[in-house]
């Protein structure tokens, strides 16, 4: 698998794909994810599961935030698992589904981006990242039919472009670009539908990150698998924000003070931001 | 039937090492040295595309001199052997020292065994928490290995930069300091007669430890100019 302290084995030597996927499928490919086990056989409650994570695209770039609850049926199994990650210098990863899975799923692809960036000496396009994602993604397709699936979103700023983008992908490795917003996971319709009335394209970073936080609030409200900020226990969502300068994740602090006011709003109003009465006609 | 001629075989490593160093000096120099925030690499190198420094991993950089396509076939290898390691084991196992060993017994095998050794010389660089962890591991053509220390100098003029190098590099320089030596004694002895290299002639990359996880970054641009000034 790997060379001791001896020389480099010829496959290392060998030019070839700067996908280091590709290069393990190669030469370690049982390090890739485990495949079909035993065809019809349902093993969904077998491992932890990840809920909920939003996305959102503005002027300013992409949001991305998740909720912080892995179950396992009707139990938390992580109060605090992470499922919202930086990819590179300009995109982020959220993962829905089988935890251990898209954990692995999601250190493959940010080596993966690494590796291609090292190698040809430049970054990946967003849709070269967004495709590649989708190749990763297709390898599991064996376990997903197992009820072993694993749902990323993917989020990035297009240098290219000059905006943010939004990827969200099927357990086969479909890929499909979201204009504005999207939600993935248990919790992920209630999310949207939050998204739908409080999203605006003029929004800044510090509002798409409000309107985030309100959407997972309202998905823990109504989906018993995701999980609500936990301010006895100081565990709030993970925020990350990309925009043309990189991908920043929101600290700790900022969360719990914007956790502490929907929190505090929510107590006059348990249902969250109302729409005003004049745009509903 | 004719008897193969009988070569000694001090003559033929001779012939072999020869060979190896003439192709070495006759490309431009490379020069790494320790600066307080890391290792800094100057490369003379008109090329943008044609890179003579590179990033391995997060703490860990690589230069080479000699032929291109030697060089960039051991550089790939690097990225997947420290790729393979960190994805394997965890980001903090690959070690600067397992590659340095990896590229030395590779050197050394083509070295002995193929007709044509490789003609290239390498740096791998790697740093720690703070310089005094700080290592620079010096390949040869042959696969020997040497640690060095502070700084290194290969290619062209590689012994009159090595002792100029060792007259005025001293530990604690800033990083504009050590920019402003190694540029200024490239320009010294890389050609026949003196001369100012141009921020567009130069490859400067550093592995700094004030940024976060890949420490490796390129210096170009208006941060170049600005450090040269």
């Amino acid at each position: 698998m790997t060379s001791g302290g001896g020389q480099l084995p010829a496959a290392y030597l060998r030019s070839g794909s700067p996908s280091f996927a590709d290069f393990l499928a190669d030469l370690a490919p049982e390090m890739l994810t485990a495949r079909l086990l035993q065809a019809g056989v349902d093993t969904s409650a077998l491992a932890p599961h990840g809920t909920t994570i939003v996305a959102l695209r503005g002027s300013f770039g992409a949001i991305m935030a998740g909720d912080r609850r892995a179950t396992m049926g009707n139990v938390i199994s992580q109060r605090d698992i992470e499922k919202v990650f930086q990819a590179d210098e300009h995109s982020t990863i959220g993962i829905a589904g089988t935890a251990g899975l898209a954990l692995e799923l999601v250190r493959l692809f940010q080596v993966e981006l690494e590796h291609y960036e090292k190698i040809e000496g430049l970054q990946l396009s967003l849709d070269g990242k967004a495709n590649r994602l989708s190749a990763l993604l297709r390898g599991n397709l064996g376990m997903a039919m197992q009820g072993m699936a694993v749902v990323p979103m993917f989020a990035g700023y297009d240098l290219d472009r000059e905006r943010g983008r939004i990827f969200s992908y099927d357990v086969t490795g479909g890929r499909y670009e979201e204009h504005d917003y999207h939600a993935v996971g248990s919790g992920g319709y209630f999310a949207k539908g939050s998204l739908k009335k409080m999203y605006r394209e003029d929004m800044t970073a510090e509002q798409a990150v409000m309107i985030a936080l309100e959407a997972l609030y309202d998905a823990a409200d109504d989906d018993s698998a995701t999980g609500g900020p936990d301010i006895a226990r100081g565990i709030f969502p993970v925020v990350a924000v990309t925009d043309i300068s990189g991908v920043r994740m929101i600290d700790e602090a900022t969360l719990s003070s914007y956790a502490a006011t929907i929190v505090q709003a929510r107590q006059r109003r348990p249902d969250g931001p109302m729409v005003p009465m004049e745009d509903v006609r | 039937m004719s008897m193969p001629f009988y070569v000694a075989p001090e003559q033929i490593i001779k012939d072999k090492a020869d060979y190896a160093r003439k192709g070495i000096a006759r490309g431009r120099s490379v020069i790494v040295l320790e600066y307080t925030e890391g290792v800094l690499f100057v490369a003379e190198n008109p090329s943008r595309a044609l890179h003579k420094i590179s990033e391995i991993y997060d703490r860990i950089g690589f230069a080479a001199v000699g032929k291109y396509n030697e060089f960039e076939n051991l550089r790939v290898a690097g990225v997947r052997l420290a790729d393979m390691r960190g994805y394997s084991y965890d980001r903090r196992d690959v070690t600067g020292r397992s590659l340095a060993n990896a590229y030395a017994q590779t050197l050394g095998t083509v070295f002995t065994e193929m007709p044509k050794p490789y003609e290239v010389e390498i740096v791998v660089a790697e740093i720690g928490e703070d310089s005094s962890e700080d290592q620079l591991y010096r390949l040869m053509f042959d696969g020997s290995v040497a640690d060095e220390q502070g700084f290194v100098a290969m290619g062209g003029q590689a012994e009159s930069i090595s002792s100029a190098l060792a007259q005025e590099w001293h530990t604690g320089m800033s990083l504009g300091d050590s920019l402003k030596l190694a540029v200024r004694l490239l320009s010294q002895f890389g050609a026949e007669e003196a001369r100012t290299l141009q921020p567009s002639e130069l490859e400067v990359a550093v592995l700094d430890r004030t940024r976060p996880r890949r420490t490796f970054a390129r210096i170009n641009g208006g941060r170049l100019d600005a450090l040269l000034a």
